[in-house]
């Protein structure tokens, strides 16, 4: 399960380095959102998964899930929640000053 | 007394939330901001006192116990690290009124200062390495909103570009976390410390230190990962300039030390060697950015490079005089660059240009300006007797140790051209006759100076009361090179 999760994030991780190096702002901002992603299923596949198991460590008890991936996930998932609106509403404001969202026509010193 | 330790986190996150409110009215706003500064700067060096009696102090957040908790450690690095950043924040609290307009005040500016602040004490202060990604994102979400600050064309592309790296930096740092999770189940820094000795596979752990090593060089401008540097800190205010060079690449270089001379220590030769080489390349490119342009923003941008090359060298060599060298010119150029950024942004403003060729004569009508800017050369490109001196001596002495002949002249070299770079403002912006047609009417700036004048002050005093500061600095150092310290006050064995 473990391996299956891993190659899935690796392949979430290229698709968002892909959408990166596009031109287009919007796309750009998706590249984000899936690399946040890939990160977060990363970081789960990190804590071992298992299914059906409350994470609750008492005596008696033996298979447990490891709580703190999920915490560290929830605390990321609200940053990039953050960080992608404050993102959308950058290229809003620039694609409408330079009426253009494609990132090649913002070089030089015109867009200055 | 534990409690004590979250105050330089807490106090400027409250002083930001009452200056949120208080945003309309711009002159409350100022006042306040003002005696927020000096009360964190007064807590500040309350805590340095405590902490060089009393020792680290450790923080258990919510009373959970050191591994399982969020521990806040409070040491002599992190406390003096705070109180310079202290010392910068006074000094651009009282120059931010005279340099933003009405606009930029009313549109938060002082509310996100401080919550950039509280960021920048807790990346600082954090024993455990998910809060250290936390806090890197406190102060760059307030730096994301500064930077663009005023909204013009030039400021949205170079924000946005600012955006994506770091968030793209941020996100590797996220999985580099994870990978360290995987490897040893834990992410307190301590705790990370003494598993990374019992580790069979150590080739693993050398993968995931570079890989955070990646991602601080990014935060830090080092050698190949620099390039969104020195066009993005000259596009805002010249205050905002100040703190981002002042503190953010800092807090990269901290992260590095901490780190490197903790965590990853068991592969000397990989990683460590190739910091030094890192550091040389980044000394060489940052100072032929330095020289190759005549925009004086762009100048005193390129030169926050070698900067951290030559911090970097000193981490490089790991042993007692390099480490003391680096956190010497750590604190050493927190200060000056502040100080230059401030006083390029006074230049700029009564030129009214930061084109050098445009400029002449500037002496005439500002006399103090010059002589200021030529004590800042001085004291950047390290002539005795003011603290560059002193920290790159330290460092020559750590490279000559190690026998590193190489580095130890590069970063000579680099020095000399550092200082032509500046004197280069100096010389063509200053010497001279100044244009007839030029209307040569004297615009006020004291209120301007004297910020930059009490950090140069600073600066002079760290060189020549050397005696005073080389012993703290260099058991600072001692302290480093023996992680044990670090692992034993947290873990409490």
């Amino acid at each position: 399960m473990e391996i299956i999760i891993s190659i899935l994030a690796g392949i979430i991780f290229a698709v968002a380095v892909y959408n990166l190096l596009q031109k287009q702002m919007v796309r750009i901002i998706i590249g984000t959102v899936l690399i946040s992603h890939a990160a977060h299923l990363f970081i789960l596949t990190m804590g071992k998964l298992k299914r059906g198991q409350p994470p609750i460590l008492t005596e008696g008890i033996t298979s447990y899930t490891d709580p703190l991936p999920q915490a560290l996930i929830l605390t990321s998932i609200v940053i990039s929640f953050g960080l992608t609106s404050l993102m959308l509403v950058l290229a809003y404001r620039t694609a409408k000053e330079n009426n253009t969202d494609n990132m090649e026509q913002l070089r030089g010193k015109p867009n200055e | 007394m534990n409690n004590l330790a979250i105050f330089p986190i807490i106090f400027p996150l409250f002083a930001g939330t009452i200056l949120a409110f208080t945003h309309s009215k711009v002159n409350i706003s100022r006042q306040l901001a003002k005696l927020f500064a000096s009360i964190n700067l007064f807590i500040a060096i309350y805590l340095v006192y405590y902490v060089s009696q009393k020792g680290t102090i450790v923080l258990e957040t919510g009373d959970w116990v050191a591994p399982y908790g969020i521990v806040i450690v409070m040491d002599m690095l992190s406390v003096a690290l705070i109180l310079t950043t202290n010392i910068i924040v006074i000094a651009t609290v009282f120059y931010a009124p005279h340099s933003l307009n009405i606009k930029q005040e009313k549109h938060y500016f002082y509310a996100f200062f401080f919550f950039l602040i509280s960021g920048v004490s807790g990346a600082f202060l954090t024993g455990d390495l998910f809060n250290l990604f936390v806090f890197f994102e406190v102060l760059l979400i307030a730096s994301y909103a500064l930077i663009v600050l005023g909204g013009d064309k030039v400021q949205l592309r170079e924000s946005l570009k600012y955006v994506l790296i770091n968030v793209f930096s941020s996100i590797l740092f996220v999985t580099a976390v994870a990978f360290l999770y995987g490897v040893v189940g834990t992410v307190n820094m301590a705790q990370i410390a003494e598993r990374v000795q019992e580790v069979d596979q150590q080739g693993i752990l050398t993968t995931i230190g570079i890989l955070l090593f990646f991602v601080f060089a990014t935060k830090a401008a080092l050698f190949p990962l620099y390039y969104w540097l020195p066009k993005s800190y000259i596009v805002p205010n010249p205050v905002v300039s100040a703190i981002f060079a002042a503190l953010l690449t800092k807090v990269g270089i901290y992260s590095i030390i901490r780190v490197f001379s903790l965590i990853f220590v068991h592969q000397l030769d990989l990683t460590h060697d190739m910091f030094i080489w890192i550091a040389g390349l980044s000394m060489i490119f940052g100072v032929i950015g330095a020289l190759s342009t005549n925009n004086i923003k762009l100048i005193i941008a390129y030169n926050i490079i070698p900067a951290i090359g030559f911090i970097m060298m000193g981490i490089g060599f790991y042993n007692q005089s390099g480490m003391s060298g680096s956190i010497y010119y750590l604190i050493h150029d927190m200060i000056i660059k502040s100080a230059l950024f401030l006083l390029v942004g006074i230049i700029a403003y009564v030129a009214g240009t930061s084109d050098l060729r445009k400029m002449k004569g500037l002496i005439n009508t500002y006399p103090l300006l010059g002589w200021l800017l030529f004590i800042g050369a001085f004291i950047l490109a390290g002539i005795p007797p003011f603290s560059g001196f002193i920290a790159k001596l330290q460092l020559l002495k750590g490279a000559f140790e190690n026998g590193e002949i190489v580095i130890a002249l590069i970063a000579l070299g680099t020095s000399l051209l550092i200082l032509y770079s500046v004197m280069k403002i100096f010389i063509r912006g200053f010497w001279g006759k100044q244009p007839s047609e030029q209307n040569i009417e004297k615009k006020p700036i004291s209120g301007m100076v004297a910020p930059v004048i009490f950090l140069l002050s600073f600066s002079v005093i760290l060189g020549i009361g050397a005696e005073i500061f080389v012993p703290t600095i260099d058991s600072i150092a001692e302290y480093l090179l023996d992680p044990q310290i670090y692992i034993d006050s947290v873990l409490k064995e």
